[in-house]
């Protein structure tokens, strides 16, 4: 296996919130940078570049990612969601967005993006989540300004209104 | 109020783009050619540097310039500063020591700053750095405000012998030694209170472009207050006069005290720019945070409390070493003096008492307000003192308290303030019912049952807000004014813009000022807009910290709408051929009441800029602006009761119920004062239960300088809270608001640490309370 070189650039070919992406990107990129600063979409935020507060986090293929643990050259092939991808719609918010609204689950809406992305995701894999469950869902982020009360209250309301409108078209 | 007036929970304007990554803080900003910046940064507490060898570091890919301390000098760039004299007891001014944006001689802690990489890339800036040669004099160690003062230590600033900044004292201390002579019981106690990281969740960044063909600077930096970073940089620093240079604070994601300060960071971006001739971008990676971001509180106290036989307080004494850290930062000085020892009243009347407040260097980090900032040391003396009175004099904790309660007003306290109004006691019931304390022995006796410990503690707390009156802070030693400024921009369409001097990182500035202009005109808040945070747009304000947006940055708000609402009347008189005093503002309409001759507003407006029919010798326009200095602080209060359950195998606390009764004065948006409630108590209980800064005593190396070592409040430790208020106007502007952005980070330490030394039966308890402690606490009982 050939040794990389730093400043030697890969091509990188993913999927980012539905639009075919190719770009070069050194070998020690970080997903991170590369999203914000490569690509331009700053939505994805940057806290602590050890994995440990959540801000960056993102979904590869559905599932939760943190993009400052993953290089860009990981993400080849992948089909990668950001927080931008969040809306269904020009001026339109989803669910959990909207819940974020009504509960005032944000308030300096830095580790907001990262949060959304973890719980869109949660709201995905199991929608029946309850409080527990959704705390300790939560407990992967660092949020310095809510003491996460009213981000557990929209967690809860976007996953009610989810499942009764689940049944509604059942 | 309207459904988007004063009191209503307007849900917030700012929170779309919040909520789909449209925010736009200062590492998302690009301009053409910005190159990005890395600082070397000294990896001793305490050294001199012998020597900078460049070379390897200049010849990396990408590097387009490296300078150091000796450049900046010969630039004539100036210190940092101090913003707040503060003198010692013999009447001598503050021993400071020089702060230089990148150290020449010598580095003070670890993360001082020697250089600064300019590249390409920021990975090819933090390469080169790594390859910058500094050759380091190795220095002896303090970290302690102990060892600082012991003798023989370490002299960390030639101006400040034997590390001690300044000896000061509030207060009357015969009177104190008098009431203490007198005394039928005696509550002595020593008091740490522990160092904190603000941990903003956006690190600090700052991107400096200088403009040649302008002689321009323009600086985007994570600030709370971008108008006072230009005046700081302008007057002191040397980086450019007022009119070259702009400041611009974009959004800001979380401040908590941290983004007060003019930090070296933006000063040496911008001096770079000039220096290398390209935009200069650097942004804080976390471990550089926890290095260079002001820390908060570090507090040595022995505090002892006289009592007579009936349990009433006779006096109080204090005596405080702070440690400030290596370099005095923008308000150091006040933090632990006139933000700290003028709130030793507590809400008790205390006939006497004396503050003694030693500053001090150590080889750490600048320590400077972090929310609370001198309020939350001085609730935890008062609180812990109070609660272990009580247990020492056999009574209870809320009927020691309710004895001694303020209860008529104003109340001139020995230390300065003068309490405005408050109603303590009526907090201190809501809380007490909020959370069943009559009920609490059958739980407690329930929890034995299953071999777990139950505690209950209280914390009724009082701190000044609003600050403050200028020629009282002047008077102090402040080297700045404390009131704030507002403009009104009334469109020719109606539509208003309110430019504020206040800067919002998170509480919701743009909805809660935008529903004082519905409230007043019955215009839509989505026809306001609030403009902030930008030097260029905003007129000179003082910005936002200490609670102060609300109680003095809409006051200004208030005294500008004040003359736009009379010159809308006159127009409207002239207009509708009526009478001024006639003139009513309902529903973005303007009546003469009694009639149907109306209005809108936006004719007026339109009116007003036509100017084809305005009164006789009217100006064209609607534009007003004011200036706002508040008459007094305002004082919050209020009682937080958390009940805990300690494992007392594991030593683990569970917070069952936490609830807080506060008493903010008027409230405009209920939702977002709830929302900073909770994020203070979750400080505060991170304070009591999981946070601490460590430096390792030999080296100096913060051993906490990640969130892998540094334990931040998460979902799963903290529980929900609930929350009332016991609303006593505040007489002293025009709104009546107190103010709420810290009061849960002040209120919520000693609650928590009353509960946990409830449940164990001992007193010795240091915060954070971790299970480690508290099960050797328990076990050594």
């Amino acid at each position: 296996m050939s040794r990389l070189n730093a400043h030697e650039k890969k091509t990188v070919t993913f999927k980012l919130n539905g639009l075919p992406v190719r770009a070069d990107a050194e070998s020690r990129m970080l997903l991170s940078d590369f999203i914000r600063h490569e690509i331009g979409l700053t939505g994805t935020h940057v806290g602590c570049e050890h994995g440990v507060c959540g801000a960056c986090t993102i979904q590869v293929d559905g599932a939760p990612a943190r993009a400052c643990l993953m290089l860009a050259v990981q993400a080849e092939g992948a089909d990668i969601r950001t927080v931008e991808a969040l809306s269904p719609g020009e001026g339109r918010l989803s669910t959990l967005q909207a819940a974020f609204k009504r509960h005032h689950g944000l308030q300096c809406g830095f580790c907001t993006p990262g949060i959304l992305m973890s719980l869109d995701a949660l709201i995905s894999a199991r929608p029946d989540a309850g409080r527990d469950e959704v705390r300790d869902h939560l407990s992967g982020h660092l949020c310095r300004c809510t003491g996460y009360v009213t981000i557990v209250e929209a967690a809860l309301s976007a996953l009610d209104e989810i499942r009764r409108e689940v049944k509604s078209n059942v | 109020m309207g459904i988007e007036g004063i009191g209503a929970s307007v849900l917030r304007k700012e929170d779309k783009r919040f909520i789909t990554g449209k925010g736009r803080y200062t590492d998302d900003m690009v301009v053409p050619g910005m190159k990005h910046a890395v600082f070397v940064r000294s990896p001793y507490a305490h050294a001199k540097i012998v020597n900078i060898d460049t070379s390897e570091a200049e010849a990396m890919p990408g590097v387009i310039g490296i300078l150091n301390g000796k450049q900046l000098t010969e630039d004539g760039i100036g210190n940092l500063i101090c913003g707040w004299m503060v003198h010692s007891k013999d009447g001598s001014p503050m021993n400071m020591g020089a702060w230089r944006p990148l150290a020449q001689d010598t580095v003070r802690y670890v993360g001082d700053a020697v250089a600064i990489v300019v590249a390409d890339t920021r990975a090819q800036a933090r390469d080169a750095a790594d390859l910058v040669n500094v050759e380091y004099e190795e220095l002896p160690v303090v970290t302690g405000v102990e060892d600082a003062l012991a003798e023989g230590a370490p002299q960390i600033h030639p101006e400040a012998k034997n590390n001690l900044i300044f000896d000061w004292v509030l207060g009357d201390e015969q009177a104190t030694a008098d009431a203490f002579s007198k005394a039928a019981h005696v509550v002595k106690m020593d008091i740490v209170n522990n160092r904190l990281v603000p941990n903003a969740m956006e690190p600090r960044a700052a991107l400096g472009v200088y403009d040649a063909a302008e002689d321009h600077y323009t600086c985007w930096t994570t600030s709370q207050n971008p108008h006072v970073a230009r005046l700081v940089m302008s007057a002191f620093y040397n980086v450019a006069p007022e009119n070259k240079l702009r400041v611009i604070a974009p959004d800001v994601g979380g401040g908590f005290g941290s983004k007060i300060y003019i930090y070296p960071e933006e000063i040496v971006c911008l001096w770079a720019s000039k220096r290398t001739g390209v935009p200069v971008k650097w942004n804080c990676d976390r471990t550089e945070a926890f290095l260079t971001d002001a820390h908060g509180r570090d507090h040595v106290t022995h505090a002892e409390m006289a009592f007579d036989a009936d349990h009433h307080i006779l006096g109080l004494k204090v005596e405080t070493k702070a440690n400030l850290g290596a370099y005095m930062s923008l308000f150091s000085s006040a933090t632990p003096t006139y933000l700290y020892a003028t709130l030793l009243s507590g809400q008790y009347n205390i006939p006497a008492i004396h503050a003694n407040v030693k500053a001090i260097y150590t080889n750490t980090t600048p320590v400077d307000a972090y929310r609370g900032a001198g309020r939350p040391e001085a609730t935890y003396v008062m609180e812990r003192m109070m609660e272990t009175a009580a247990r020492q004099l056999g009574v209870s904790p809320p009927e020691l308290r309710r004895k001694n309660f303020i209860r008529s007003f104003p109340h001139q306290t020995p230390v300065i303030m003068t309490y405005d109004t408050g109603d303590f006691e009526a907090s201190l019931n809501a809380a007490m019912q909020a959370i069943d304390y009559a009920g609490f022995a059958s739980r407690r006796a329930e929890s034995e049952s299953r071999g777990k410990k139950r505690g209950i503690g209280m914390s009724c707390y009082i701190e000044a807000c609003g600050i403050a009156p200028s020629a009282a802070v002047g008077s102090l030693g402040a080297g700045v004014g404390l009131w704030e400024s507002a403009e009104v921009r009334v469109n020719a369409v109606g539509t208003i813009e309110i430019l504020t001097g206040s800067h919002s990182h998170g509480q919701g500035h743009e909805t809660t000022f935008a529903q004082l202009v519905a409230e007043r005109f019955g215009v839509g808040i989505d026809s306001v807009n609030i403009v902030h945070g930008d030097t260029d747009k905003v007129q000179m304000g003082m910005g936002t910290y200490g609670s102060r947006s609300g109680a003095v940055g809409m006051s200004a708000i208030v005294k500008a709408l004040d003359k736009v609402e009379a010159k809308a009347k006159k127009i409207a008189a002239h207009l509708m051929e009526a009478d001024e005093g006639d003139i009513v503002i309902e529903n973005g309409e303007l009546k003469v009441a009694g009639t149907d001759k109306t209005l809108p507003w936006f004719q007026m407006a339109l009116a007003a800029y036509t100017a084809h029919n305005l009164p006789s010798g009217m100006e064209p326009g609607l534009k007003e602006g004011a200036f706002y200095d508040p008459s007094n602080f305002t004082f919050p209060a209020g009682c937080y009761i958390c009940e805990v359950e300690v494992d007392p195998d594991t030593g683990k606390t569970e917070i069952l119920n936490f609830v807080a009764a506060d008493d903010f004065g008027n409230i405009i948006n209920p939702m977002i004062v709830e929302g900073q409630v909770h994020g203070g108590l979750a400080q505060g209980i991170g304070q009591a239960l999981l946070e601490g800064c460590h430096y390792d005593p030999q080296t100096g190396q913060l051993i906490t300088a990640s969130y892998m070592d540094y334990t931040m409040p998460r979902a799963d430790d903290l529980p929900s809270f609930q929350i009332s208020h016991q609303t006593t106007p505040c007489p002293g502007n025009p709104l009546g608001i107190k103010g709420c952005g810290e009061a849960g980070a002040i209120g919520s330490p000693p609650a928590v640490i009353n509960a946990i030394t409830d449940a164990i039966g001992t007193n010795g308890l240091s915060m954070p309370a971790s299970p480690q402690k508290v099960w050797a606490a328990l076990h050594n009982a």
